[in-house]
């Protein structure tokens, strides 16, 4: 008994010096949780060797798991200790809730922070914006996908006002072709591809939808059920049996060239290019009348944040540090297509739909999807209220009025930001 | 004399015991504790009632408890008039002995019950598709094209739809249940019929079918049972929010939705634990008042 932990008293010290001087030797291995297990060649070949030839002292490891799994697996690494050192961030609360349990760092003193705006930030920031704790990386862009080859022999330009916009899809519809892509049947996309699109240019963007969360504002005032109107509109114009048609349904047919427009957003570029045998262009979501500012949603995705319990917390500090600079952003942005970068420094982009996509930035004003902060905390859950509702309103099976009054009354259940 | 204690009783039935006890009683008794406490600043705290007066009193959750009780009943009637009379149906075709090749149409019959969930969900949604499924492409070729509707899609069909869906996958185990009660009706019984000049479909209504009650008694419960503890279809064909507008929302939806969260939507395994324990009660009720009132009164021959 006494022998055995004699040896082991001199074990254990000799055991730490070694570990120590293998420290010194060899390179820290960071290793970095995620949901993006498409981007795994991505980050392996092209982004990790950029940053480790700069860092020769840090290896970095992508480690990514299935999208479904990743918040529940997230959460109970981070709770046994066992997470990876970098941890890529949801937006919103499933990022805020990690950090007000401490399991993030906040990232504030990092020098590239400057690089971001506040807008940039919130989706990673507490609710008063004065703490981030994760470093953006990218944002997807709503809008218009269309088809040029059938624009064209229809004779149609992409519309800038909703008048043309519809102007437009009688056209296509005349020529024989389904002038919208979109189905109800998965409630997502008549939320996301649908309202959250259209719906900024009449609520005005980020002041509507803060004036939302302030409680100035509701959801039946007529500058949110507006957009409600216009969708209901759109019925006529989709596929015979949109009420089944899935988001997979809608994607291979417009890269089947069966339809026309496809409302939707940046991130479908990287696949489309690869189905797709004809061009294709992009125009942002219409105004009201022609010359009114508009509006795009540009919506945060993902970002980078460490873990509070990481053994290497300098060296992933450094590593959000590069993840924070122009370098990054023009690294990631080129190699996911569709994924723009939060960064202020301009980024060139060799894809030239992206381009067409992020040029709007500069045109138009950027906003949030508006269910995606603090409204969706309680139940019944406000952005899951819009996929319901949102498909029932273009379905047909609810007025746009009604729908403004369910949601407005489903949020009044439980949120109450006078008080 | 004193008698030895049989302690092999015991040791035979430890293992299924505690093996019962792990997967089925302790889930079972945690889901019930569950249900009665509340996280409140991130700590489990004793609400007694309240989370259950929650579900039944605030619109919000009440709302959605009704509709998805109004749906599971009516998921149960459409197995209780279409799969029920059908499988009787099809096990007194099975049973008349001058069929030919009824081992090919049992095992046909009974294919789809063997069949993944999934499967059945993933193939009916393509069959369904208005854009590449073959029943639309089958009812133009014969100028039915008309007839054809995004049947899962509409909020009036969806629930009808997926209801026959599930017929068609569980069919063959009623229609075994009552296939294997009719063969059993000894011969000297149906001879003795016939000598009275009971024949034909007279026979079957006189004498297989009276025989044949205590069997549709048992296939009754036991579909109900599984109806309201059913969910698989329903979000494998419609996703976790049962939709559209929740026409298709069953307890078994509900409870996943509430209990795992949907999207945007936390878990929240409080109120999940209480819809469990609704829908235990709700069984529990149906079955014991069954057992009391219909399934003791039925009279069991013995041949």
């Amino acid at each position: 008994m006494n022998t055995s932990s004699l040896s082991l008293r001199a074990f254990v010290p000799a055991l730490a010096a070694l570990a120590a001087a293998n420290a010194l030797a060899a390179p820290v291995t960071l290793t970095i949780e995620s949901w993006r297990n498409d981007d795994l060649a991505i980050w392996r070949d092209q982004i990790l060797p950029v940053f480790e030839k700069s860092h020769p002292n840090i290896k970095v490891q992508f480690r990514p798991m299935a999208p479904t799994e990743y918040n529940a697996a997230l959460n109970s690494k981070l709770d046994a200790g066992t997470a990876g050192d970098l941890v890529t961030c949801r937006p919103f609360d499933a990022s805020l809730e990690l950090f007000k349990k401490g399991r993030l760092l906040p990232l504030d003193d990092l020098k590239g922070m400057a690089n971001f705006t506040p807008v940039a930030r919130t989706a990673w920031s507490t609710d008063d914006g004065k703490t981030t704790f994760c470093v953006p990386m990218a944002s997807v862009i709503h809008g218009f996908i269309y088809n040029k080859d059938a624009f064209a022999k229809a004779g149609v330009t992409p519309p800038q006002t909703t008048d043309q916009f519809f102007a437009a899809l009688d056209k296509l519809k005349a020529a024989g072709i389904v002038p919208l892509d979109m189905g109800t049947k998965d409630g997502w996309e008549t939320a996301s591809m649908g309202y959250q699109n259209i719906g900024p240019a009449y609520y005005k963007g980020e002041a509507g939808r803060l004036a939302l969360v302030a409680g100035k504002q509701k959801l039946t005032d007529p500058d949110w059920v507006q957009p409600w109107r216009v969708l209901a509109k759109w019925k006529p114009y989709l596929a015979e049996g949109f009420e089944s048609q899935t988001y997979p349904d809608s994607q291979n047919m417009f890269t089947l060239g069966r339809a026309a427009i496809y409302p939707s957003g940046s991130w479908e570029i990287s696949g489309f290019e690869k189905q797709a045998s004809f061009k294709m262009g992009a125009f942002p979501p219409p105004v009201a009348k022609a010359g009114d500012k508009c509006f795009i949603s540009d919506h945060p995705d993902i970002a980078l944040g460490v873990n509070a319990k990481s053994a290497h917390v300098a060296e992933a500090r450094e590593f959000a540090e590069w993840v924070a600079s122009p370098e990054f952003a023009t690294l990631y942005a080129n190699a996911l297509p569709g994924f723009f970068s939060l960064n202020k420094a301009p980024v060139t982009m060799k894809n030239p739909l992206a381009q067409e996509f992020v040029s709007w930035r500069g045109k138009c004003e950027s906003t949030i999807r508006p269910t995606y902060q603090i409204l969706s905390r309680g139940t019944p859950n406000l952005e899951n209220e819009f996929w319901v509702v949102g498909s029932a309103v273009i379905a047909g099976s609810l007025t746009p009025e009604a729908a403004s009054q369910r949601l407005q009354k489903g949020l009044d259940a439980w949120y109450h930001p006078a008080k | 004399m004193r008698r030895p204690v049989r302690w092999h009783i015991g040791v035979f039935l430890a293992p299924a015991l505690a093996i019962y006890t792990v997967v089925m009683v302790l889930p079972l008794l945690e889901t019930l504790r569950l249900a009665f406490f509340r996280n409140v600043d991130g700590q489990a705290a004793y609400v007694g009632i309240a989370n259950f007066a929650r579900l039944l009193g605030e619109a919000v959750w009440s709302d959605a408890f009704w509709n998805a009780l109004r749906n599971n009943t009516e998921f149960f009637l459409i197995h209780l008039l279409v799969m029920v009379p059908l499988a009787i149906a099809l096990a007194a075709l099975l049973s008349w002995p001058r069929l030919r090749g009824s081992a090919f149409y049992r095992t046909a019959l009974f294919m789809p019950t063997m069949l993944s969930f999934v499967i059945v969900g993933f193939c009916w949604k393509l069959i369904l598709s208005p854009l590449w499924g073959i029943a639309p492409t089958l009812l133009k070729a014969v100028h039915l094209g008309f007839l054809f509707h995004p049947w899962l899609g509409r909020e009036e069909s969806a629930l009808f739809t997926l209801g026959l869906v599930s017929v068609w996958q569980w069919l063959g185990v009623p229609m075994l249940l009552s296939y294997a009660a009719l063969i059993a009706i000894p011969g000297e019984l149906l001879e003795a019929a016939e000598i009275d000049g009971i024949v034909g479909v007279s026979q079957f209504f006189r004498i297989r079918l009276p025989l044949l009650w205590p069997t549709v008694g048992v296939i009754a419960i036991l579909t109900f049972v599984a109806n309201f503890n059913s969910f698989d279809l329903i979000y494998t064909a419609q996703g976790a929010l049962a939709g559209p507008n929740f026409s298709t929302d069953i307890l078994g939806t509900l409870l996943y939705r509430t209990f795992f969260g949907a999207q945007l939507q936390l878990g929240d395994p409080h109120m999940g634990a209480t819809i469990a324990t609704m829908m235990l009660l709700i069984i529990l009720a149906v079955v014991c008042t069954w057992l009391v009132l219909v399934q003791r009164r039925l009279v069991r021959h013995e041949f």
